[in-house]
């Protein structure tokens, strides 16, 4: 939806952005654009690969990539010289991300604002729940929390504001609504989102080999499932078992 | 081996030097607040600058040990007594089973750290034993130390002695708070930017690990306060709707949607962190390439520093002792001299 409403004025030239003295910003870009966003996923692919020395790690984010590095072995100036080459990723740079169907017990107790969102919008709840599951949402970035996924795609008129006043305990696996971005809550704690559900499908779990489960560029869809599959997943993810796999990238 | 808790002051906690390389995945470094002083208490007990120690805020608490251990407490000037016995901070001293260790308040700084040799032994999660409050990650059960707590400690492989700085710390230099402009400094006016630098900030009581925020000078955006999320770093200085500047910390969150000013450089980050609430300071403004001169003169002195210690004499009756002793109310055991 972001992408049709950009218009070619709003197109930012690349910009190197200092950040400190151990950390410098490569920004493409300063809205919510899914192709600014593949391109800095394909940018930030080729940094990791290219394993500048000096160079600690990377934060891609919705228009940027932050990189982090050691002046006692890149001084930033130079670091800008390395990357100039990567800020300019050619059409189709980007390999597409994997797909994650990701069922949904929608409304309950978790999904304590399913019934009132709906009303909001003038829909019943069961359309809301057709509506959220109809799309295919793009994993814009990480951050906030270990494992956290900002979803793009949210149809519009599913936008909603966040509560004024933020919930103190919101569980893991929450499915949240903040503004224009989905969410799968990864870990508990506070949250001015809303939810709508909640998924039996752990996206962090440090005791798992590979803890986190989504990565920036994935495309995730949400299915409909009742309480009872949700309590069978959720048993089988106690257990530590493989609940949900990707679709392979294309 | 273990340390029990008898007392717990405010925000002990479990840290190490943080969890590296994943701040993609939404994971905060944690981490100290004062990195060199935690470095330099686990030098001082033969750890390695990255083995787990304790951090508190203002006051340390009480300890035990189940064996001989040695332990240094660092950050600032504190009081720290092995039962009755004053011992000094910045050095590394003995503690025996049946004796309780206290730590009580920091003169001069906010954060303080206690290493104990072989350091503290808690499973590490993704990679790091440092503690992340809001997450409950890692640390002891992913929370701040209450009494009752046992925390295992690593084996001790290092020679046994008790060690101290050849030469003592000399006072952290004053001056202004060193910063860089950006990434998000055109949010903001000329006149604004100015502000930054020419008004005085005043520490705040609402400050964790995670964030300080500071009064004195409001610094409204041009541009306004909401941009597209992006990564931060601690040292950040965010810029909410508020117009109070807010300085990133150890326990940052990772990514933030607020206008960035500017930046503390590295160095300078420990010494804004020990400024207690209430404290005035300004901020300057000096280049990447000074910032990262500083960065690189502040790591070489830390080494320096850490590789020049010596190992205090033992078994001698030390003037601190003496000083420390009640010489007029009794007669002092022989064992109760070696310090």
């Amino acid at each position: 939806m972001m992408r049709l409403m950009r218009g070619m004025a709003e197109a930012v030239a690349p910009a190197f952005l200092p950040c400190g003295d151990s950390a410098l910003v490569l920004q493409l870009g300063d809205c919510i654009d899914a192709r600014v966003n593949a391109d800095i996923f394909a940018i930030a692919a080729a940094v990791d690969a290219a394993a500048i020395p000096g160079l600690v790690e990377i934060v891609p984010s919705y228009r940027s990539l932050l990189v982090r590095y050691d002046p006692e072995i890149i001084r930033g100036r130079e670091l800008e010289q390395r990357l100039a080459g990567f800020s300019r990723p050619g059409e189709g740079a980007g390999k597409k991300g994997r797909g994650w169907s990701i069922p949904v017990v929608y409304g309950g107790e978790v999904g304590q604002d399913l019934e009132e969102i709906a009303a909001m919008k003038d829909l019943s709840p069961e359309e809301l729940v057709s509506l959220h599951s109809s799309v295919e949402y793009r994993v814009f970035m990480i951050g906030f929390a270990p494992g956290f996924a900002y979803l793009g795609g949210l149809p519009p008129i599913l936008h909603t504001p966040r509560l004024q006043k933020p919930r103190q305990y919101v569980p893991a696996g929450s499915i949240g609504i903040g503004g224009q971005q989905a969410s799968v809550n990864s870990v508990a704690g506070p949250s001015g989102w809303r939810f709508i559900g909640w998924t039996p499908i752990r996206v962090f779990d440090p005791q798992r080999a590979a803890p986190f489960l989504l990565a920036g560029g994935d495309r995730v869809r949400f299915t409909s499932i009742d309480p009872e599959a949700g309590e069978r997943l959720a048993a089988r993810a106690a257990a530590g078992e493989t609940v949900i796999e990707p679709e392979e990238a294309a | 081996m273990s340390v029990e808790i008898l007392a717990a002051g405010p925000m002990l906690t479990v840290q190490d030097a943080g969890r590296k390389g994943l701040r993609r995945f939404g994971v905060s470094t944690a981490g100290p607040m004062d990195g060199p002083a935690m470095a330099l208490a686990n030098a001082l007990c033969g750890n390695a600058s990255d083995a787990a120690a304790l951090e508190f805020a203002g006051m340390g608490g009480r300890f035990s040990a189940s064996c001989p251990i040695r332990f240094a407490v660092t950050g600032g000037d504190c009081d720290i007594r092995v039962e009755d016995r004053r011992v000094l901070p910045g050095e590394s001293n003995r503690l025996n089973p049946g004796e309780t260790l206290k730590v009580g308040a920091m003169g001069d700084a906010v954060w303080g750290y206690i290493a104990f040799a072989g350091g503290i032994d808690v499973p590490p999660v993704l990679g790091s034993r440092a503690t992340h409050l809001r997450s409950g990650l890692g640390g002891f059960q992913g929370r701040a130390l209450r009494v009752g707590a046992i925390l295992p400690l690593g084996e001790d492989k290092t020679v046994d002695r008790c060690l101290r700085l050849a030469n003592p710390l000399a006072p952290e230099a004053g001056g202004p708070i060193r910063i860089v402009l950006g990434p998000q400094d055109d949010y903001f006016s000329v006149d604004i930017i100015a502000r930054l630098t020419q008004t005085e900030f005043t520490v705040t009581p609402q400050r964790d690990r995670m964030a300080m925020i500071l009064a004195g000078a409001e610094l409204p955006a041009a541009r306004g306060h909401d941009t597209v999320s992006d990564a931060t770093v601690p040292g950040s200085i965010q810029v909410p709707g508020s117009h109070q500047p807010m300085v990133l910390m150890a326990e940052s969150q990772t990514t933030g949607g607020y206008p960035k000013i500017a930046t503390v450089i590295t160095p300078d980050l420990p010494r804004l962190a020990q400024l207690p609430v209430g404290a005035r300071f300004r901020f300057a403004v000096v280049s990447r390439e000074e910032a990262e001169e500083a960065v690189i003169a502040r790591a070489r002195t830390l080494r320096a520093r850490l590789a020049d210690l010596q190992a205090k004499p033992e078994g001698v009756l030390q003037s601190e002792y003496l000083l420390s002793c009640n010489l007029i109310s009794g007669v002092f055991v022989s064992e109760e001299f070696v310090s």
